[in-house]
């Protein structure tokens, strides 16, 4: 079978094995009648009403869904920024440098293993209510994975690569552009991918507290209000914009590791 | 051209030291082929490492164009190194790979660009630059890196047993290569190997480096006809004589012939 062909195939069965499971859920829950486990014919349903019957000019979105959906994901949004940012930059500086890494590596691996969870209040005190404190809360939580792989991918640049831009003079600046972030790369998305998804669980979990917009607002409102069929329309929400999500960044590593996945296949 | 005195150098510190090379010294001029051969472990790359900077001699000096090599690489200097695969960058593509030691010149990225193409036509792989480096056999990346080290036309080439691990069909091409640019662009090349065949035929002189400290034992002229051929230059009397008497003095016997 040829190369698209098994592609497709696998693809198919992907969409068979989703399908299938929904249409079990739906017989159980028609025949049980459960009031916890909504079928997902309603839920679907539900989450149209809810967010996706709004006016075109909208794009179809209603006011919940402009009010709630878009500030939660503005927030997951900056928060990934930040974390980019300040782990690319820190771990490249913690990677390459002895120096700073000797200072600040124990500091590091303190702060990753505090669970931000139990910091909520400390994050309230420091921050107040509000938008920047649920975006610190979820930077505090995502950046390590980032960081941390970051670091181990600057640090294990191969010494002949290194030695090469040595012996063609390299300044400092084209060393880190033409070298040291091309070959950390790899290893920063690998931290990239885990980051993400673990940012939708933290945007949840940061606007179950005191928040007055977002999908965990939603949820919360949803659960305390026993609308169930709401509560898992949020919860499939989160489902497909996790799906989205990583599948965003998988295309933008595809297309920016070609080269690694090329050269991988050759050695194997 | 380059000129090393009394070069010594010694890895660790305290009392786990290991004197790896003494008292070297040896010349090269304008132009010429210098081959040093020895068996591994007698410090021959490491006599290539401190010319090239990458490590510091513990004693000696070493001087390129009458400048003296220190903790800075030293200008118009390439190296070819033996690990073709790990020292071409992945994420390149040939051409930048290629025109990677350019970046620091003044050149335009046109002009560059220009160069790296000139520098992969002369070693035979004219038309791959919009390839990768993982995409190309091992002779071909073994072209790339020495296309590469051409680039910018320096003074001063260092190979550091660069055909070791390709085939001894493509070593025989690379060989020719390095003769026929010698001859065209009229550089220094000193070429570390193991090889007592390949120190002969591609040399002007043939530098033998024995023991632990690695010391040179012999230097010795290689009076072969230019230009030379892989089967007509080795079946000379010469050649055989001379591959021989290497050959000894590797192994740490006296040399048969006065020299």
């Amino acid at each position: 079978m040829s190369r698209v062909a098994a592609a497709t195939t696998r693809w198919l069965w992907r969409w068979v094995v989703l399908a299938a499971g929904a249409l079990a859920w739906q017989g159980w829950a028609e025949w049980r009648h459960s009031a916890f486990f909504p079928p997902p014919s309603a839920i679907v349903a539900e989450m149209y009403r809810l967010w996706f019957s709004g006016s075109a000019r909208h794009l179809a979105l209603t006011s919940s869904a402009i009010g709630n959906i878009l500030p939660s994901l503005g927030r997951v949004g900056i928060a990934l920024g930040i974390s980019i940012v300040v782990g690319l930059a820190a771990g490249i500086a913690i990677g390459r440098s002895p120096v700073i890494s000797g200072y600040l590596e124990p500091l590091l691996h303190f702060g990753r293993s505090l669970p931000p969870v139990a910091l909520v209040t400390v994050f309230i005190v420091l921050f107040k209510l509000g938008d920047q404190m649920e975006i610190a809360f979820i930077t505090s939580g995502i950046v390590w994975p980032i960081l941390v792989n970051t670091i181990d991918g600057a640090r294990t640049v191969d010494p002949v690569q290194v030695e090469t831009a040595r012996v063609f003079r390299l300044t400092a600046r084209q060393r880190l552009i033409k070298l040291i972030v091309p070959a950390a790369l790899p290893k920063f998305f690998a931290g990239l991918r885990i980051s993400v998804s673990l940012a939708l669980v933290l945007m949840v979990v940061a606007e179950l507290t005191g928040s007055t917009d977002g999908i965990g607002y939603l949820m919360n409102n949803a659960s305390s209000n026993y609308q169930l069929t709401a509560l898992w329309a949020g919860i499939v929400l989160l489902g497909i914009l996790g799906y989205v999500l990583n599948a965003a960044v998988l295309g933008v590593e595809h297309f920016v590791l070609a080269w690694h996945r090329g050269a991988r296949r050759l050695a194997s | 051209m380059l000129e090393i005195t009394d070069l010594g150098h010694s890895y660790g510190r305290g009392g786990g030291t290991h004197l790896a090379v003494d008292g070297i010294s040896l010349k090269a001029e304008k132009g010429e082929i210098v081959s040093i051969v020895g068996a591994s472990g007698c410090g021959k790359s490491t006599v290539l490492r401190c010319i090239a900077g990458l490590q510091r001699p513990t004693r000696g000096t070493i001087r390129v164009n009458g400048a003296v090599v220190g903790a800075v690489v030293p200008e118009g200097l390439a190296v070819v190194f033996q690990d073709y695969s790990r020292s071409l960058y992945p994420w390149l593509s040939v051409r930048d790979n290629v025109a990677l030691p350019l970046v620091r010149t003044q050149a335009s990225r046109a002009q560059r660009r220009r160069t790296a193409e000139d520098a992969l036509e002369a070693v035979g792989l004219g038309g791959t630059g919009h390839r990768y480096p993982w995409q190309l056999s091992g002779g071909m990346q073994q072209r790339v890196a020495i296309a590469r080290a051409i680039a910018c036309a320096p003074v001063l080439l260092l190979m550091d047993e660069p055909f070791g691990s390709v085939d001894a069909q493509t070593r025989e091409d690379l060989e020719d290569l390095v003769l026929r640019l010698r001859r065209d662009r009229e550089m220094t090349i000193l070429l570390v190997t193991h090889d007592i065949d390949e120190s002969v035929y591609t040399g002007d002189r043939v530098i033998v480096m024995t023991g632990t400290p690695g010391r040179v034992s012999a230097d010795l002229a290689v009076q072969l006809p230019q230009p030379r051929d892989q089967i007509a230059t080795k079946e000379l009397p010469a050649f055989v004589n001379l591959r021989a008497e290497v050959g000894r003095l590797v192994r740490g016997q006296r040399a048969a012939a006065t020299t």
